[in-house]
């Protein structure tokens, strides 16, 4: 799409350079760390060695005596206040602090609140906490078998330890399509747990001024605005209004679904704010994070496909186990327990499909966070992505083929799916062609023939996903009851330069540049000239923030329809200025001019001017502002193909990923070269739980990757040079006929490296390998096979 | 990650620093790059009262050669070497295990010295010595003395210095003509410990055959482990593929690793066949012997 | 515990404090100096978020004591522009799109900084493993590679 404005105005479709970047090249950005009060504490916390275990004694005697320790915080503190026991964003409940039992390791078990960060760390250490170890759940397909030990013994009448069981589609049709078929693929598939891990931790400073009694919070937050609610619905009873709470989310360094919850640090801050008087500061460890924090997928998949001989895709059915940890802590729409798994049926016209989810509680550490993916979408793709190549292999067919054979067409959109979804629009032909044609698929096949007489390994992998993101229409999506729209409130000032907040929360998505765009493309006043605020609860209109990229098809959308408003009221002030019916005017970015008269025209500068300087006729008020509350009609759908070619290493059974295409569709485009740049980075995200990233356990809870020695992200060097291009089909019920992409690539790309493993050894009959494919997995198979070096 | 309380001291000179061990004994701690110590201390690992920091003593930085032997001064940082122009012309084998030293950014500060003393047997410097046949100078109160390096590691973080004594330099037998060496390390990515490595060092005869070989192995065990089976196999004979094979072979026998998330002790055992295969190709190579 | 008088100079300007032995230059620099361009991403010396120039090399300063850095030269990202001037790797870096979400950035400008010293027209792999020690969890690296390339081309 050519921009319709040019650079000076830059609204869509411009790779303007980003409004941010001035400040984070300087070291100017603006963390939560970075942040000091006056009089400000630091507060650490004690942490669980153990997985379960009875809490017997907490001694904080040696602690108080060092000097700078303040108080130590425990579940008896908080049990007080009845503080100790707050909501997940699942409905589910979760202990601040315990007052009997830990349930994973690395659960908060009290917090020292000291003078600076160093005798905090002292006090930690001189905490003594005497613990009876009780038995241990760490499978979930243990922890569901009849007669499993019961884990929330919180929870009267509780008998079990399922967290939930969720279904979609229709199970009988479903079998029927089975049983009738003349063929059927089925396969295990495990989609490991896993951590966000920005390179910022999470953190806050609570700061209570008693005088005032308002409570400001600066912390590490992608939804500001329900953060807030959720303290007020919290701590009401303890005299925290919602008038008198403010969160500020300053600079967040890297979010990725990781710093959508609540953690029991932030409200212990609070708490210990509230009842010292001061600022305390509470900033986590690496391996805190990595320990603590929420997880992301965890999902055990059995995955089966049926179809003709011929290739027909006709039925999926997939049944999956989910590791939750201790409480079901998820950040899912209530409605959707299992977030948006229903698009499983990917992008093929499937008449049959059925899923369902059985949740089971374990002592592991809770969340069911995205990592970077809209509400366990990446769970359905891998599932989908990897069976249909499944089918392939039985087939014998090329897995391309076997796509295009199945997509959807494009003149079936909108697309009613079997599992309930209204796919909004696509191209899923032309995406997989264009990929196939850039890589020069047909050439390398060829290249992957010759080598494998010569005994290389090569694969060539496959991944035309559909993705469903922002979430979303009110009539089915709210968090804890709040509807998922989202805001945008615009001020033109006198001279004609503008200011735009939002109720979401970039946290790298550079939203103060394309939300700058999105007012430039609307009202023809340059991006330079428009300041984005986003973050602060006391300035900025409600919103439910950013995750599931939702920004662009729900904010973003707002952004342009407050900007209409400001328009449409520009126009009256024009029709007066210009002495001509509204009627009669033609807008262009920029001005109104007179139909059939184009040098007889008004600047949005000169309307802007004139709101403010101009008596307004017709009883118009003063001002020129607006605000938008946007409540999408619909979920938006983008999709993509993505093509990766390995070579295996066969002594060590290492995987190099020598090539990577990805073609990607996210409707029309706002700022290019950042569309790019979160493919880039969606795509590393994609790549490191493919090959690297797995957040695993020992038979006594022991987290085996609880820092950076073991939770592997990828550097410049095992990170292949992405290449990149694009279709553009337009959301048809966006204002701006965007879609959405910061997570497309994460969905896409872990389905593409297996397949593109599993394609490199599948002449030797291997079907699936679970990510992440570390080297020893395909070494075990190369040594099975007779062909390790 | 805050470390518990220490005091630090910064002697001017090597006898400041040994009186000061001397002095502390088994409180004290040498600090050097400080890229093991300060991390291990960081998590609350370990434990040390005070802190010697040698890293500010003159003269200790120098990697040089002198007669028939290449010397490095203990403090000498992992990218002083990886920059040497005599270590890139005469000494390869130190350059290919330079370079996959964590990373870039912490080679600025590690020092060879470090590497070595740490008796970390995941450390890679280890095993290039023991195929170099080096040996290392250790200066304490009574002065100064030589072990031979094959002789320094004596179990996991436990090497032959005294508490008191400190790594001065690093001796390395300058390599006769038509000698190669190279180390191959197996590692997750980049800044990782080794799944497997191994370091080879050959000199080959004018008939083509193996006069010396030196074969060592990067956490494989408790301590690095040099593969003295696989170099008297070699000896004497043609560097064939199968004749290094079998040497690859006897390095896995020698292995003795430990499961952890790098891998199952059969893979690593496995791996270190394939590393040592891998290192005693290239170092015949650059021996010229292919 | 000892404290010691360190005079260091960061930045080109004489600075002096008193310090505990254990306190990291990391904390010296952000919550001391006040300098917090340079960040803490990991505790294991794995990130590189904390990377700073000590007398011109860059070195993760989360595993680096103050007291180390006493009588020596610091350079922070604080320290990149001159005299009203942006170095060629930060406008590298606005020019390419090598930063998203600003945290490791500072690390990735000193680190990116040092190799164009070192080696001014370094290739792609050159540049790959010069900041192999610097992670970055947005961008997949692409454009900061491209964000080097370019300071390379515009290095005076």
């Amino acid at each position: 799409m050519e921009p319709r404005t040019d650079a000076k105005v830059c609204g869509m479709g411009h790779s303007m350079k980003r409004k941010e970047d001035p400040r984070f090249i300087r070291g100017q950005g603006r963390y939560v760390d970075d942040i000091q009060l006056p009089g400000m504490l630091f507060m650490d916390i004690v942490r669980s060695p153990f997985a379960h275990a009875r809490i017997k004694s907490i001694d904080t005697s040696r602690a108080l005596q060092i000097p700078g320790v303040l108080a130590v915080i425990t579940g008896e503190t908080l049990a007080k206040y009845n503080l100790h026991w707050m909501p997940t964003l699942s409905a589910d409940t979760q202990m601040v602090l315990p007052t009997e039992k830990v349930m994973y390791q690395s659960q908060e078990v009290a917090a020292v609140i000291a003078t600076d960060r160093y005798t905090a760390a002292d006090g930690v250490d001189a905490v003594e906490v005497d613990y009876e170890a009780l038995p241990v759940m760490v499978d979930p397909f243990a922890s569901l078998a009849p007669g499993a030990p019961v884990l929330r013994t919180d929870k009267k009448d509780k008998k079990d330890n399922l967290a939930f069981h969720w279904e979609a589609g229709d199970r009988a049709a479903t079998d029927r399509a089975f049983r009738e078929a003349e063929v059927v693929v089925s396969e295990d598939l495990y989609v490991p747990r896993i951590h966000v891990a920005s390179i910022e931790t999470c953190g806050c400073i609570a700061d209570f001024n008693a005088a005032e009694g308002k409570l400001t919070v600066y912390m590490t937050t992608q939804a500001p605005h329900a953060v807030r609610t959720v303290f007020a619905l919290v701590a009401g009873h303890v005299g925290l209004s919602e008038e008198k709470i403010r969160i500020v989310s300053p600079d967040i360094g890297g979010g990725f679904g990781g710093k959508v919850p609540v953690y029991p640090g932030y409200v212990i801050a609070v708490a210990a704010s509230v009842v010292i008087g001061k600022p305390v500061k509470w900033i986590e460890d690496r391996m805190e994070n990595l320990q603590a924090d929420s997880f992301a997928r965890d999902y055990h998949m059995k995955a089966e496909l049926a179809a003709t001989r011929d290739g027909k895709m006709l039925g999926l059915r997939i049944k999956t186990v989910a590791d939750h940890g201790y409480t079901n802590a998820s950040a899912n729409p209530s409605k959707f327990p299992a977030g948006l798994f229903s698009i499983c049926t990917g992008s093929y016209d499937l008449k049959h499909a059925f899923c369902e989810v059985d949740a089971a509680y374990t002592n592991k550490p809770p969340g069911g966070v995205a990592y970077r993916c809209s509400f366990r979408v990446t769970e359905a793709v891998h599932a989908i992505e990897r069976i249909v190549d499944v089918l392939a292999q039985k087939l014998r067919m090329d897995p391309a083929e076997l796509r295009m054979r199945n997509f959807i067409k494009p003149e079936q959109f909108p697309y009613k799916s079997v599992l309930g979804w209204e796919y909004d629009s696509g191209d899923y032909p032309r995406a997989l062609k264009l990929a196939l044609d850039k890589i020069g698929y047909a050439e390398l096949r060829k290249e992957q023939a010759e080598k494998r007489k010569r005994g290389e390994l090569m694969g060539i992998g496959i991944c035309s996903f559909t993705e469903i993101v922002g979430a979303g229409p009110a009539k089915d999506f709210d968090i804890l009851g709040l509807k998922m729209f989202d805001s945008a409130e615009i001020r033109v000032h006198p001279t004609g330069k503008a200011i735009a907040r939002f109720g979401t929360k970039s946290q790298g998505q550079g939203h103060e540049t394309t939300y700058a765009q999105i007012v430039a493309e609307e009202l023809g006043i340059p991006a330079a000239h428009v300041q984005v605020e986003e973050g602060d609860t006391d300035t900025a209109p409600y919103g439910l923030g950013t995750y599931a990229s939702r920004s662009t098809p729900t904010a973003g959308a707002a952004g342009a329809m407050a900007a209409r408003k400001i328009r449409d009221k520009a126009r009256k002030i024009a029709a007066q200025l210009l002495e001509v019916s509204e009627e009669d005017l033609v807008w262009e970015p920029g001005k109104f001019s007179v139909k059939g008269a184009p040098q007889r025209f008004k600047t949005i500068q000169e309307l802007a001017f004139a709101a403010y300087t101009t008596p307004l006729s017709g009883g118009m008020e003063a001002g020129m502002e607006a605000t938008s509350y946007y409540d999408p009609p619909n979920l938006t759908f983008p999709f993509g193909s993505y093509v990766c070619v390995v070579d295996i290493d066969r002594g060590t059974g290492m995987v190099k990923v020598r090539r990577f295409l990805a073609v990607d569709d996210c409707g029309n485009i706002i700022n290019p070269m950042i569309v790019d740049g979160q493919i880039h980075g969606g795509l590393t995200q994609g790549l490191a739980p493919a090959l690297f990233e797995e957040m695993s356990y020992d038979e006594n809870g022991n987290n085996l990757a609880g820092s950076f020695i073991d939770y592997l992200l990828p550097t410049a060097m095992e990170t292949p040079a992405w290449e990149t291009d694009k279709t553009v089909t337009p959301c048809p019920h966006h204002p701006l006929g965007a879609k959405g992409v910061g997570e497309s690539a994460t969905v896409g790309a872990p389905p593409a490296i297996a397949n593109a493993v599993v394609d490199a050894l599948a002449h030797l009959g291997v079907r699936n390998i679970d990510i992440p494919i570390t080297p020893e997995k395909v070494w075990k198979i190369l040594k099975e096979k007779g062909v390790a070096e | 990650m805050i470390p518990a309380p220490f005091d630090y001291h910064a002697p001017a000179t090597v006898p400041e620093a040994v009186a000061l061990l001397t002095r502390y004994r088994d409180t004290a701690k040498v600090l050097a790059g400080g890229q093991s110590l300060l991390p291990l201390l960081k998590l609350r690992l370990g434990a040390a009262a005070q802190l010697v920091d040698i890293g500010r003593i003159p003269g200790l930085e120098y990697v040089e050669e002198r007669g028939n032997t290449l010397r490095i001064g203990g403090c000498t940082r992992e990218s002083t070497l990886e920059r040497s122009e005599l270590v890139r012309a005469r000494y390869p084998i130190l350059l290919d295990t330079a370079k996959v030293i964590a990373d870039p950014v912490v080679r600025n500060r590690a020092t060879v010295g470090g590497n070595l003393a740490h008796g970390d047997p995941a450390n890679d410097h280890p095993a290039t010595m023991l195929a170099l046949g080096a040996e290392v100078v250790a200066v304490g109160p009574k002065g100064e003395r030589t072990i031979p390096v094959d002789r320094f590691f004596r179990g996991l973080f436990e090497v032959a210095l005294e508490p008191d004594e400190i790594l001065t330099e690093i001796r390395i037998p300058a390599p006769p003509a038509r000698s190669g060496g190279a180390y191959a390390k197996l590692e997750r990515k980049v800044g990782d410990f080794a799944t497997a490595a191994a370091a080879a060092q050959v000199t080959l005869g004018s008939s083509g055959t193996v006069e010396r070989a030196g074969l060592a192995l990067t956490n494989a065990g408790a301590t690095p482990i040099r593969v003295e089976a696989a170099e008297a196999y070699l000896k004497g004979k043609k560097p064939e593929r199968a004749t290094l094979a079998e040497a690859a072979r006897l390095a896995a026998q020698a292995a003795t690793p430990q499961a952890d998330r790098r891998g199952t002790v059969e893979y690593k055992r496995q791996m270190a066949r394939v590393m040592a295969q891998r290192a005693l190709e290239s170092a015949v190579a650059r021996a010229g012997g292919r | 515990m000892a404290r010691h008088a360190i005079r260091l100079t960061v930045n080109g300007a004489a600075r002096e404090a008193e310090v505990e032995s254990r306190l990291l230059l990391v904390h010296l620099l952000r919550d001391v100096l006040r300098l917090t361009g340079t960040h803490i991403g990991c505790d294991t010396t794995h990130c590189g978020a904390c990377t700073v120039l000590l007398d011109g090399e860059p070195v993760k300063s989360c595993t680096v004591l103050a007291v180390q850095a006493n009588g020596r030269e610091l350079t922070t990202v604080e320290g990149l522009e001159q005299g009203g001037k942006l170095h060629p790797v930060q406008e590298g870096f606005m020019e390419k799109h090598g930063l998203q979400c600003g945290y490791c950035t500072p690390g990735m400008l000193m680190t990116g900084c040092a190799l164009l010293r070192r080696n001014p027209r370094p290739t792609e792999q050159e540049i790959r493993e010069a900041i192999s020690g610097n992670l970055c969890r947005c961008t997949g690296y692409v454009n900061i590679v491209r964000a080097m390339q370019y300071a390379a081309e515009h290095m005076g």
